[in-house]
């Protein structure tokens, strides 16, 4: 940016600063630049930004590792070859086998589906709870806003994980007996209960600072003219909510959103390693992590690939959302 | 001033209870008995166990008696883990141990964040910048158990530098964990320091200052400092919490006999009154710590309007 240094009140100027502008600089300061829409406009900002950039590239090739993978595999995630227990990692086996005989690199790429898949569910979950009530507080105001005000902030006061785990004991039998009586949660048997709580659970418990950030929005924009107009010609407040302060906040939504991914992920990740994600022989990058920690000195390696894959999508997240967010909104950027 | 301590310490008081009375009747919603695993299948046993703990009779009768027990400080015996002992003196035994690597991590991010938090802001775009930075976004991005096993793997296992696993005696066994346990809220605090101090060097009291003819190192540490560090007392709530539970892991981990590996080794058996004392004791700790923070935020900077 400049050059200045920070601690002198001297501005430095060079001889260009003064010299007439060139012709094509006056052609561009005649001409009207083509008309871009809100996301051409973002799309061209995020694309100009290097890291975002490469974080989205590195979420591409891990989604396509994690979602296509499987199916080139030759292997099964929960096969057990006999006689090829506890390999190094080989050609056939690139991130080596466990001690059942179970190829590991079809296992990370299940768990990094299962990691993936729950980051996105469970802020999608925390979108929609978080920013209707959000939306409600602040357009409501006075006395409701106050209770709902306070119901969060007493939820943002307790350890969230202390609770994920209480309510994720609690909920476990009830929800495995459910799983397993109704057809249409067929899908879920494989995954284990385990995940299914972890992300109701989190849905559950981390809208409140969706909720706040969306109150603080829809705080400002009540007071906005088109907001009075759409009340005088009378709509009513969920109209209003859904056609006019929420597709306002879209900005905000998307970067909160994209923000709470890494975040459940990490969740997730954090729980499954403690043994309270996801039931063997299903694998999480969490619970290989934790898998490989017995064998940490015969079998380092088995502890590299799940770490280097978990922190990669974190970091991926985090650097992707933050360019998200100078793109969508560049005032927010801090 | 007053009204606005007086209201926050209801407020906080109100949210432990509340706490309290969730965790009690969610524990009590767990299916599962706590004396499964000691395959009594006699009935009678049982029920001299249900009535020995206080379990025979209904919900609401045993959390008035929870209630009543926990104003004297007691908050019931371990059921199975550890058989007997009384939860309190569980914690009062175990919590020291977590405490004392919490508090040396804590230190370690304050010390280890702020100055290069500083260093940072001041030669923004510079190689320190640009090595700061990428240091504190990986270390925010990488898991604590990662962290654990890969400190562990190279400085215990590969050069034998420092111990596997932790001793009570040997402080050189501490050293990995609270460096597993310092490394997130370090990190944090290098980037909350870098924005806020930039964001304070770039106000007019620096300009003034600037003009007055004052030292570098005067405004410094009289004008940047001073108002750039009241984001990170705000963080400290936040981060009491994030190394308390963090303790789980890295306890487990290093087999440090502290809170966090008790709390996990409850949850495996379905220890009720472990599970619930310590979720009250590490959610008061943290509900106090939110309580003191935003009180000495008020304190620090006289700008916030209190009623609001």
């Amino acid at each position: 940016m400049n050059k200045t240094n920070m601690l002198s009140t001297q501005i430095q100027l060079s001889p260009e600063d003064f010299s007439p502008i060139t012709l094509t600089e006056r052609e561009q300061l005649d001409t009207l630049a083509e008309p871009v829409s809100f996301w051409q406009d973002a799309w061209r900002r995020l694309k100009q930004n290097k890291i975002a950039t490469a974080a989205m590239i590195v979420l591409i090739i891990i989604a396509i590792f994690a979602f296509l993978g499987p199916i080139f595999s030759p292997f099964d995630y929960d096969e057990q070859i006999r006689g090829s227990e506890n390999l190094a990692p080989c050609l056939k086996h690139p991130f080596g086998t466990d001690g059942h005989g179970r190829d590991l690199m079809v296992r990370a790429m299940v768990g990094c589906r299962i990691s993936l898949l729950i980051g996105i569910l469970a802020s999608f979950m925390v979108l929609i709870i978080g920013s209707i009530y959000g939306a409600i507080a602040g357009l409501c105001g006075g006395m409701v806003d106050n209770i709902m005000m306070r119901i969060v902030e007493l939820i943002y006061s307790v350890p969230e994980i202390l609770i994920i785990i209480i309510i994720k004991l609690v909920i476990d039998t009830p929800l495995t007996e459910f799983i397993n009586s109704h057809a249409i949660m067929k899908p879920f048997r494989t995954l284990g209960s385990g995940v299914v709580a972890i992300f109701i659970v989190y849905g559950l418990l981390y809208w409140v600072g969706m909720a706040r950030i969306i109150r603080g929005q829809v705080l400002q924009l009540k007071e906005m003219e088109y907001v009075n107009s759409a009340v005088a010609l009378g709509s009513n407040k969920r109209r209003l909510i859904a056609k006019h302060l929420l597709p306002n906040c879209i900005g905000q939504l998307i970067v909160t959103t994209a923000l709470q991914i890494p975040s459940a992920i990490f969740t997730e990740s954090f729980l499954s390693f403690l043994g309270l994600g996801v039931s063997v022989p299903m694998a999480s990058l969490g619970s290989l992590a934790s898998d490989a920690l017995n064998g940490i000195n015969s079998y380092p390696y088995r502890l590299f690939f799940p770490a280097l894959i978990i922190s990669l999508i974190i970091l991926s997240f985090n650097l992707f959302a933050d360019g998200l967010r100078d793109a969508l909104d560049p005032k927010m950027k801090k | 001033m007053f009204k606005y301590v007086l209201k926050r310490v209801g407020m906080a008081i109100f949210t432990i209870f509340i706490t309290i009375t969730l965790t009690f009747f969610l524990m009590n919603a767990v299916p599962g008995n706590p004396f499964a695993a000691e395959r009594q299948a006699n009935e009678a046993a049982m029920n001299a166990m249900n009535e020995k703990y206080g379990l025979n009779v209904s919900t609401g009768e045993q959390y008035i008696n929870y209630l009543k027990n926990l104003t004297k400080g007691d908050l019931g015996v371990s059921l199975s883990c550890y058989k007997d002992t009384p939860v309190t003196t569980l914690i009062a035994e175990k919590f020291p141990t977590s405490a004392k690597l919490g508090f040396f991590a804590i230190l370690i991010a304050f010390f280890v964040g702020i100055p290069l938090g500083c260093l940072s802001a001041f030669h923004t775009k510079k190689l320190p910048d640009n090595i700061i930075r990428v240091f504190s976004t990986i270390g925010i991005a990488v898991p604590n158990f990662v962290i654990a096993t890969l400190l562990m793997s190279l400085f215990a296992c590969t050069f034998k530098v420092a111990p596997v696993l932790y001793d009570m005696d040997n402080f050189a066994s501490a050293i990995l964990p609270i460096i597993t346990l310092s490394l997130y809220p370090t990190c944090y605090i290098i980037r909350l320091m870098r924005s806020s101090m930039l964001d304070a060097m770039g106000q007019d009291y620096i300009r003034t200052a600037k003009a007055k003819g004052m030292s570098k190192n005067s405004i410094i540490f009289k004008h940047a400092l001073r108002n750039s560090i009241i984001p990170i007392i705000t963080y400290m709530g936040p981060m009491v919490a994030g190394v308390l539970t963090g303790g789980f892991v890295v306890e487990s981990i290093f087999a440090v006999p502290g809170l966090g590996a008790t709390f996990v080794n409850s949850i495996n058996s379905r220890d009720y009154n472990i599970i619930m004392g310590t979720t009250l004791f590490l959610a008061t700790l943290v509900i106090l710590m939110n309580l003191i923070c935003d009180i000495l935020y008020k304190v620090v900077d006289p700008r916030i309007n209190l009623e609001k």
